[in-house]
């Protein structure tokens, strides 16, 4: 017998498929309930076979709850975040491994630490920072740092970079040290050799990172509940609250609404999981 | 930042922790092959390090240590800080014996953080010890139990919404309950907290195997043969052999564990605001901002809790990764 009809191997898959299935129940139950019309489900309840499948759900909650919007709220946040984090730490882990000075080892503790504070020791005090910062008008119509964009991107940038530096100067390490020597002697100086050298290497690590910092942010609840007060400017996934109210008890909008939230990261999870996969174990094991 | 070095010899980098604050002559002793920095160079890299140290700094340590300073004060966040009053340990006194929230808050992060130690990681050790072979559609089935693992946790409640409802939700149906005497998952008090912790630790399950599965990929084969050679069981090598040598993971999955459950907040703020048997820490002190109460103080010395109780995981983490640094 081959080993992929062993009694045990069989068993085992059972166990795999079954644990798979139950996983993937909420998910599938939320699927099948968007794909449904209000009519079907009032009059046969939820628990029961479909009369018929439609797309309707997922175009009424596109359009009554304005996701377009609050999607874009989404981007102006996300991306510039994403960037800056990358680039800041790619360079506080480019001078942490590769330099030897006096606080070192001081300033990825600090980093790597600061990464893991619950937010929440953080939040109160932040806030108060926020409404004491005056930003001019055209960066903000709250004219302070406080329910602002460049307040969000700010502590994003600020709290994952905790992560992103400890991720990437274990990384950098494993680069030897001659190829930012060869470039040295060339003339190039301590940019240029980050720059043109080691950030080129990194482009796995940053990868990685960029998908799942990407999710990270995209995810992100509390910062913009607390941070942001106009209703319109929250990013998507702290405007669900919201959105609830908008679908009041239709189950079938709450459903595809919650689809449509998760679907960005989905799609990166399908189109990029290695690097997802990728960027958690370089956080949690060495190099 | 005048210590500024060149680049040290090929596989250290990074000084370890006894040596990065030596004396001037045993600085210039390590000095290989170097020249000291141009200052122009000097200054470039001061830079790179200086900006994203200050923002995090500024966003992250100055709040933090700005609870702890904070919570000794009565202080209404009306006027400025000439206006704070210094109340001493008043608030931490109060809230452990006269505000009725912070006991079963704290209960409930502790029942919280147990059931995310023992079920998850359980079932993720599990899942990863039989998913770590050769195996048929091994791929799929990893895939299909990391999934849950990117919805934020604010969705999580959202989508579980639709399984615990009374009426509607397939878990009463499924139980065959919904018609006869439907269970109010959510809404009882006594049991809505074990049935979210359940939604928690179904999208924290896949994190957990995904650590665990890193982990075995690194443990030398060899080990095991070495067991079998000398007529150990499955089991035995299991305990005895492939778990102590995870060690290192296990250090990892405790702490973010512990991080994972001392944050939850999103949640149990979506699926009630975290009242009704839902009160955590975290909503305690999320409420003096948004909330009905200002009570900066009151909120910061909730806040302090949580940070006394994950510092000691946080220097925990710190020592396990940091000293094998030394070691490498």
């Amino acid at each position: 017998m081959t080993a992929a009809f062993r009694p045990g191997r069989i068993a085992l898959h059972v166990f795999l498929v079954l644990t798979c299935l139950v996983t993937l129940s909420p998910l599938l139950w939320a699927l099948y309930a968007s794909l449904r019309t209000y009519d079907d489900t009032a009059r046969n309840g939820y628990f029961s076979i479909a009369e018929s499948l439609t797309f309707d759900n997922f175009t009424s909650a596109w359009t009554t709850a304005d996701l377009p919007h609050y999607y874009l709220n989404t981007l102006i946040v996300t991306v510039p975040a994403l960037v800056l984090v990358l680039l800041l730490s790619s360079m506080v882990a480019y001078g942490v491994s590769r330099y030897s000075f006096r606080f070192n080892l001081v300033l990825l503790m600090l980093f790597t630490a600061g990464n893991l504070l619950p937010q929440q020791v953080i939040v109160t005090p932040l806030y108060r920072l926020y409404l004491l910062t005056p930003l001019p008008a055209w960066l903000s119509d709250s004219e302070l740092l406080l329910d602002s964009q460049l307040g969000l991107v700010l502590i994003h940038v600020a709290f994952q970079s905790g992560f992103c530096v400890f991720v990437l100067s274990n990384y950098m390490k494993t680069i030897p040290a001659e190829l930012g020597e060869a470039a040295r002697v060339d003339g190039a100086g301590v940019f240029r050799q980050y720059w043109q050298v080691i950030l080129p290497l990194c482009r796995p690590a940053l990868a990685a990172l960029a998908t799942l910092e990407f999710t990270w942010i995209y995810n992100d609840f509390l910062w913009a509940l607390v941070l942001i007060q106009t209703g319109d400017k929250m990013p998507i996934t702290s405007a669900l609250q919201n959105l609830k109210g908008t679908f009041f008890v239709d189950n079938n909008l709450v459903a595809a609404g919650s689809l449509l939230v998760a679907l960005p990261t989905l799609v990166v999870f399908f189109t990029l999981q290695r690097q997802f996969i990728g960027g958690l174990t370089l956080g949690s094991t060495k190099g | 930042m005048t210590a500024l070095q060149s680049p040290q010899s090929p596989r250290s980098p990074a000084e370890p922790a006894g040596t990065s604050a030596p004396s001037p002559t045993s600085r210039r002793g390590r000095r290989r092959r170097a020249t000291a920095l141009a200052p122009r160079d000097k200054l470039v890299l001061g830079l790179m390090l200086g900006i994203p140290s200050l923002v995090h700094i500024a966003l992250v340590w100055v709040p933090a240590l700005g609870s702890v300073g904070l919570s000794f004060s009565s202080w209404d966040g009306i006027g400025g800080f000439a206006d704070i009053e210094w109340v001493g340990f008043q608030n931490y006194v109060d809230i452990l014996t006269r505000y009725p929230r912070f006991w079963p808050a704290f209960r409930h992060n502790l029942i919280w953080l147990l059931f995310l130690l023992v079920v998850p990681t359980v079932a993720g050790l599990l899942l990863a010890v039989l998913l770590d072979r050769q195996l048929r559609f091994g791929r799929i089935y990893q895939s299909a139990l990391y999934l849950p693992m990117v919805l934020s946790l604010a969705l999580v409640g959202f989508i579980w919404q639709l399984i615990y409802q009374p009426e509607q939700g397939l878990l009463n149906n499924v139980l065959g309950t919904a018609s006869t005497d439907p269970v109010n998952w959510l809404g009882d008090p006594d049991i809505n907290l074990y049935a979210v912790l359940v939604a928690a630790g179904w999208r924290h399950t896949g994190y957990i195997m995904l650590l665990y599965l890193a982990g075995l990929k690194s443990v030398d084969p060899a080990l095991k043969e070495a067991a079998a050679l000398d007529g150990a069981n499955a089991w035995q090598t299991f305990f005895r052999v492939t778990f102590p040598v995870l060690k290192p993971v296990n250090v990892v999955v405790l702490v973010v564990t512990v991080i994972e459950g001392l944050r939850a907040f999103d949640i149990v703020y979506v699926i009630n605001k975290g009242r009704n048997g839902l009160e955590l820490l975290s909503v305690l002190v999320t409420d003096n901002i948004i909330g009905e109460s200002s009570r900066i103080g009151w909120g910061s010395a909730l806040a302090v809790v949580l940070l006394l109780i994950s510092l000691g995981f946080i220097i925990t983490y710190l020592f396990q990764v940091f000293r094998e640094e030394d070691r490498a």
